[in-house]
């Protein structure tokens, strides 16, 4: 009995994953595709779509590479409301983290009077929805980031650092290394995410095509006018996702140099 | 010359070691697992701090706790081999040995050379492009020799090199090992937990048990000088540490704890060790009328082959001391000797050896 509850229960959520996802991809024909991936709104959309979620990801891996390796080897104090602070984003309901953005960096924000010192200015602008996706991805390379380095045995740092290798060469030549698979994974699923990314970028950096909107919000706005539109986007965005969490399923068993835990 | 003070506590354990070695020679630490052989190559290499003592090679000072000096791993003169190689995965045998010369900034051009002098060192030349798992066990024991020898290190560190090696591997890589390390002018300190290999590779051996020196000296000197019981038992013979009498007999004896043991000349003054080699040691199953003044009693606790499947068998008694005879395997079968057997242990005055 209680066996036929768990099918039943199991199967009910396939359902509420596959269904929709599998109904999007049966409205739409492989012509109909292309044919609509032509048409400049959508081609707009996909290219600063591409060009944000690229640079928010190089950002993101950037800054928190040294922050995910400090989190990883040091002890310090404030160390816990890092980490919190860190996994914040993930948590935080997107067009909140568009608020809090726009009051940080907004015309009258803290940090947004000082950079219009430089003529710099975040909000409504494509450098802001690099911003925006940053912050919402973030979590996700840095969480990655500390697994990976975390799996590293302690023994390969130790070999490099009797070799004359500082900390910061064993870092690049070995950890670095050693940690990539993990390390991609992150980078991977945080692009995923900045790809996606739709409240906070809607609510910090508005909705101009070819400046901030971005494939999810032409999305939202296509369904109003253009349903097919709509359908055909969110379909290309459904096929990235998958090719991405596919990609990072494959991966990490074909890269070399995971390290197993040796007992000490 | 490295001169070595090592105080460290780590959790329960106290590591208490001091010893000194020569340029050109290598020092045999050996002791059972926990003993903390691998806590002092990690100290001299700079892996772990010191609490007490002092790290010195040569005229560099890299490391005294009592002034707060602690340089870096990075920043010393030796080369390490931990005990599982610790190769790195991501890289060729090549890249592996040239990981060294490049973190220390070697000129480019001169690289390749020091890659390919290591290489044949150790006699892997042609194994450059493979990766650590596509080498067999000697092969990757080899490469992490070359990795750590590549800069010429003032000490090499050896963690326990042959003990993951078959024994076939072990006996062949044991033989080149040794005349490897005789002709490299580097200072080596070598762990083991295997006595043989102590004994062969050894310019000076370091007991250690429980984190503390029992006994250091040449091979000569710990198998002729045992100086405590675990010594007695790593270079395989009896011993008794006692202080001899005059009044309690006729023969000269020496007073150990264990009860009087008859010796063959006269004792002098002060404490005396003494040495029953096992092949001194008759078995009996009723007590002995013969000539052997020496008898003790015991159960037998274990037969061991020796060597592995040869033609003497060590018999371990739970005597007190302990005692361990070596006899012929056609004794143990006219003696019906099993575990357990209650059996005499006798050895003649004469087949003791004393030493002050």
């Amino acid at each position: 009995m209680l066996r036929i509850v768990a099918i039943a229960l199991g199967a009910a959520l396939v359902l509420l994953l596959g269904l929709p996802l599998l109904s999007l991809v049966l409205r739409v024909s492989p012509g109909e595709l292309l044919d609509r991936v032509r048409q400049p709104l959508i081609l707009e959309a996909l290219r600063l779509s591409l060009v944000t979620s690229l640079a928010a990801t190089v950002t993101v891996v950037a800054l928190g590479l040294p922050v995910a390796y400090a989190l990883n080897v040091a002890d310090f104090r404030g160390k816990r409301a890092l980490e919190v602070l860190i996994d914040l984003p993930m948590v935080l309901p997107p067009t909140v983290a568009g608020v809090a953005l726009l009051t940080a960096f907004g015309r009258t924000g803290l940090a947004g009077r000082a950079l219009a010192l430089f003529g710099v200015s975040l909000p409504f602008t494509t450098l802001g929805v690099i911003v925006a996706q940053a912050f919402v991805a973030a979590p996700f390379f840095v969480g990655a980031a500390r697994a990976g380095f975390a799996e590293v045995d302690r023994k390969y740092l130790d070999a490099a650092a009797t070799l004359r290798a500082a900390p910061g060469t064993a870092f690049l030549r070995v950890l670095v290394p050693l940690a990539a698979p993990s390390l991609l994974a992150g980078a991977a699923m945080s692009w995923a995410r900045a790809l996606g990314e739709f409240g906070a970028t809607i609510t910090f950096a508005g909705n101009m095509p070819g400046v901030t909107q971005t494939m999810p919000l032409a999305v939202y706005l296509a369904l109003q006018s253009d349903v097919e539109a709509a359908i055909v986007l969110s379909v290309l965005l459904l096929a990235v996702s998958l090719t991405v969490l596919v990609c990072i399923r494959l991966a990490p068993s074909r890269l070399p140099g995971r390290a197993r835990r040796a007992p000490r | 010359m490295l001169d070595a003070l090592l105080g460290k506590r780590r959790g329960e354990f106290q590591l208490d070691v001091a010893f000194q070695a020569e340029p050109g020679t290598t020092t045999v630490l050996v002791g059972e697992s926990g003993a903390g052989k691998t806590s002092v190559l990690r100290l001299v290499a700079g892996l772990d701090r010191l609490d007490r003592g002092h790290v010195t090679v040569g005229a560099q000072q890299y490391a005294d706790a009592g002034r707060g000096l602690h340089r870096p791993a990075w920043e010393r003169d030796i080369g390490y081999v931990p005990q599982d190689y610790a190769l790195f995965p991501h890289l060729s045998v090549f890249d592996n040995v040239a990981f060294g010369p490049r973190a220390s900034g070697m000129p480019r051009h001169r690289i390749t050379s020091a890659v390919t002098e290591a290489l044949t060192l150790v006699g892997i030349p042609e194994l450059a492009r493979r990766r650590p798992h596509e080498l067999s066990g000697g092969q990757q024991q080899r490469a992490a020799l070359a990795r750590a020898l590549a800069l010429q290190p003032a000490v090499l560190l050896l963690d326990e090199p042959l003990s993951s090696l078959d024994l076939q591997t072990r006996r062949a890589l044991r033989v080149e090992l040794r005349a490897l390390l005789a002709r490299l002018p580097c200072l080596t300190l070598y762990v083991t937990h295997n006595p043989v290999e102590a004994l062969v590779l050894s310019d000076q051996i370091v007991v250690l048990d429980e984190g503390r020196v029992a006994q250091a000296g040449t091979r000569e000197a710990l198998l002729r000088y045992p100086r405590t019981p675990f010594v007695a038992e790593l270079v395989g013979t009896n011993l008794f540490v006692g202080r001899p009498v005059t009044t309690e007999g006729p023969k000269p004896t020496i007073r150990t704890p264990e009860g009087l043991v008859e010796i063959g000349d006269l004792p002098g003054p002060g404490a005396a060790y003494l040495t029953v080699s096992p092949r001194e040691i008759t078995l009996s199953l009723r007590p002995p009328e013969g000539s052997a003044q020496n008898v003790f009693a015991g159960n037998v606790v274990e037969l061991v082959p020796e060597p592995p499947g040869g033609e003497r068998v060590r018999v371990v008694l739970n005597t007190r001391p302990t005692l361990v005879a070596e006899v012929t395997p056609e004794a143990i079968s006219a003696l019906s000797l099993a575990d357990g057997a209650w059996v005499y242990a006798a050895f003649k005055a004469t087949g003791v050896h004393r030493y002050a």
